[in-house]
């Protein structure tokens, strides 16, 4: 190897080897400061782990998770905004997904070129990147006046008379402005363009090779999508909907916007405990209707509260451990998806 | 390419079909409520306790957290769902029905009402605290103790040239001030305003607004010649950080008052001081967890107002709030 680099040299020994020994520093400087940078980073997440966890430690016990929100930050607890961010993670991913991904393979692998197709394609990147807090006031513009039709629906005085022979009650349900129905509805509309962009890749990068291969053994479209292209695009679309869904935890603007609690002491349907859950499964049809506040909202109303020992600040901390808690287990959730679905894959 | 069209065509008018026969054949219509008159046809799904909505103000929030606390502490059926946006957005949710109780640091605006009286909505005003909205400087700070509303005015008015502590008063140093203080969306920004311009919303471009006031006293405790205003609970939780200025009415800063609760209960700390609002929709006191509720703010949840520290009312004043309510319940409970 050394022969290599070291001929040329003899020859031309005075220009080359300045000329040679300027690139490889100039290599070696270049790789430094790339190092540096990525460390700097690295140290940065540290430092701000390291003190939002240390300003955590004197708030976080077990009973910050089964507590309501107090005014005394050593009572204060995280509990309603848990379970209103399960809810609302849990109707955004359910709304989300089937039209994130539907609509990636339908214009990945269907739609035909047209100007329609092109215009939805271009504006989708865009809309990925349209400030959350928009869809909040679409999502309070649109969608309450949903809201206010499905009250007056629901609102037990009414009955569906069916062929004029027998008539079915309608069911009595307590429907509320800001729900985590309406909720789930706007953070779907944020996620939405992430998960179809990330979806569109992940079908790209399967190779034609394969949707051939299926068609000429006879397999029809829908077979060839259904059975090889979307299997082999799984770990892709699970990358995607996993970072799309990790952002509507954390997000608060789009939520705030619709008017979501901040002071709350009630969860979901009066579901406090998964316990309760599995006793009275009925409760959850309660539950998209139910108000609701999520933890960031909370952890956002702390950090504003004044206090001056800054045990409130220490409360928030606690809220972002949590917050980044389920972020890790919801991550580790997709983890071994893909790990399974990678698995299928015998290509 | 890949369509079985016959079976295409045979879901579309099977669908269709079916669309046609409920179309027809179903209709929605009314039925009677149940005669337990719990308002709709018989228990609902959720729930099942009772609910008080409740929106406004930031500022009262602080005192209505503490209090809703207490409250469902001790009615364990009932549950307060708070908002915390702001005094405006509290008034708008009230008109339009939405929502029993408003939270408000201002009084009801004449627009307000007329919008309210249009929607037939009725208002139940009530009292239920006192904040001595608080001037602030840097701890370092040696050369002021007290300033005159004047000079406030020198300092925050509209187009103020002031840059200096000298260019208000020669005899303060050459010191740079600096201004912090809450944006326009602020109730105690439209109060501080008001009080010391003469004019809501009218204020100096010079200075940082935030809508988080413990940004606003970093801002002061960053900067030796910070100055900055808010809510007294604010100062209260914040005392070893910044220090309030004594507020003079007169000419003479030697007549400062310096903000207390016995100067702002008393009104001697003027014209900063302000009262507090809780506005109850007329209607929604029919509701007994209304009832209760407001009662208890009234009464027991006094306590919790010096906590979260504001000043809560005068034996007289609270005694007449309180009657105020009761007669409010009698009547809509007569009708």
């Amino acid at each position: 190897m050394s022969e290599f680099v070291d001929q040329p040299a003899v020859s031309f020994r005075q220009g080359t080897d300045t000329l040679l020994r300027r690139r490889l520093l100039n290599a070696k400087v270049f790789r430094t400061v790339c190092m540096l940078l990525t460390y700097s980073s690295l140290a940065v997440l540290g430092v701000l782990m390291g003190s939002v966890l240390w300003s955590s430690l004197s708030r976080l016990a077990p009973d910050f998770l089964t507590n309501h929100y107090s005014m005394n930050p050593v009572r204060c607890g995280i509990l309603a905004g848990l379970w209103g961010s399960f809810w609302l993670v849990l109707l955004t991913a359910a709304m989300s997904i089937p039209i994130g991904v539907g609509s990636a393979v339908y214009l990945e692998e269907m739609a035909a070129d047209n100007f329609l197709v092109r215009l939805i394609r271009i504006n989708l990147s865009n809309l990925a990147g349209v400030p959350s807090i928009v869809y909040g006031i679409l999502g309070l513009s649109a969608f309450r006046p949903l809201m206010i039709s499905l009250q007056t629906f629901f609102d037990g005085t009414r009955a569906i008379n069916v062929l004029g022979l027998f008539r079915v009650r309608i069911l009595h349900l307590e429907i509320f402005d800001g729900s985590v129905l309406i909720g789930a509805m706007t953070m779907s509309l944020v996620i939405l363009p992430i998960v179809i962009i990330a979806s569109q890749e992940a079908l790209r990068a399967v190779p034609s090779s394969i949707r051939v291969a299926s068609l000429a053994l006879g397999a029809t479209r829908w077979q060839t999508i259904w059975r090889q292209v979307i299997p082999a695009a799984l770990p892709g679309i699970a990358t995607g909907v996993i970072l799309a869904v990790s952002r509507a935890i954390g997000e608060a603007a789009p939520i705030m916007m619709i008017g979501v609690l901040t002071v709350a002491s009630m969860c979901p349907g009066g579901i406090e405990t998964p316990l309760q859950l599995l006793q009275d499964p009925i409760s959850v049809i309660a539950v998209p209707f139910d108000q609701f506040t999520a933890m960031p909202v909370e952890i956002y109303d702390w950090s504003k509260q004044p206090d001056p020992q800054d045990r409130f600040t220490d409360v928030a901390a606690a809220g972002i451990v949590v917050l980044l808690g389920v972020l890790l287990i919801i991550n580790a959730a997709a983890m071994i998806v893909r790990a399974r679905a990678g698995r299928r894959i015998q290509w | 390419m890949f369509r079985n069209r016959d079976g295409q065509a045979a879901l579309k008018a099977s669908v269709l079909m079916s669309l046609m026969i409920f179309g027809v054949g179903c209709s929605v219509e009314s039925v009677d409520a149940p005669a337990d008159g719990s308002g709709g046809g018989g228990p609902a799904l959720g729930s099942g306790v009772r609910r008080i909505q409740v929106d406004g103000s930031s500022t009262v929030a602080k005192v209505a957290a503490a209090v809703q606390e207490e409250f469902e502490s001790r009615f364990t059926d009932t549950k307060v769902a708070l908002k915390v946006t702001g005094s405006g957005t509290g008034f708008k949710e009230m008109i339009a029905g939405r929502i029993d109780v408003a939270n408000a640091s201002r009084a009801v605006k004449d627009s307000e009402l007329a919008d309210c009286a249009a929607n037939g909505v009725e208002l139940l005003e009530l009292r239920i605290a006192l904040d001595g909205l608080t001037v602030c400087v840097n701890a370092e700070n040696d050369w002021v103790d007290s300033v005159t509303v004047g000079q406030l005015n020198k300092i925050w008015a509209a187009g103020s040239e002031v840059t200096t502590w000298k260019d208000v008063d020669p005899n303060w140093p050459d010191e740079k001030l600096s201004l912090f203080g809450p944006g326009e969306e602020s109730g105690t920004f439209d109060f501080f305003t008001e009080e010391i311009n003469g004019e809501e919303d009218s204020i100096t471009d010079n200075y940082s607004a935030s809508a988080d006031d413990n940004v606003t006293i970093t801002g002061i405790a960053g900067e030796n010649g910070g100055m900055g205003f808010f809510g007294y609970a604010y100062f209260y939780a914040n005392q070893d950080k910044v220090r309030a200025l004594k507020i003079s009415a007169t000419e003479d800063p030697a007549d400062g008052v310096a903000p207390t609760s016995e100067t702002v209960k008393s009104g001697e700390y003027a014209p900063l001081s302000r009262p507090l609002f809780i506005y109850v929709k007329k209607e929604s006191l029919k509701k007994p967890e209304v009832q209760d509720y407001v009662r208890f703010f009234l009464t027991d949840g006094q306590k919790m107002v010096g906590d979260v520290g504001y000043v809560s009312l005068d034996a007289a004043e609270l005694k007449i709030a309180q009657e105020s309510l009761e007669a409010a319940i009698a009547e809509v409970t007569a009708e």
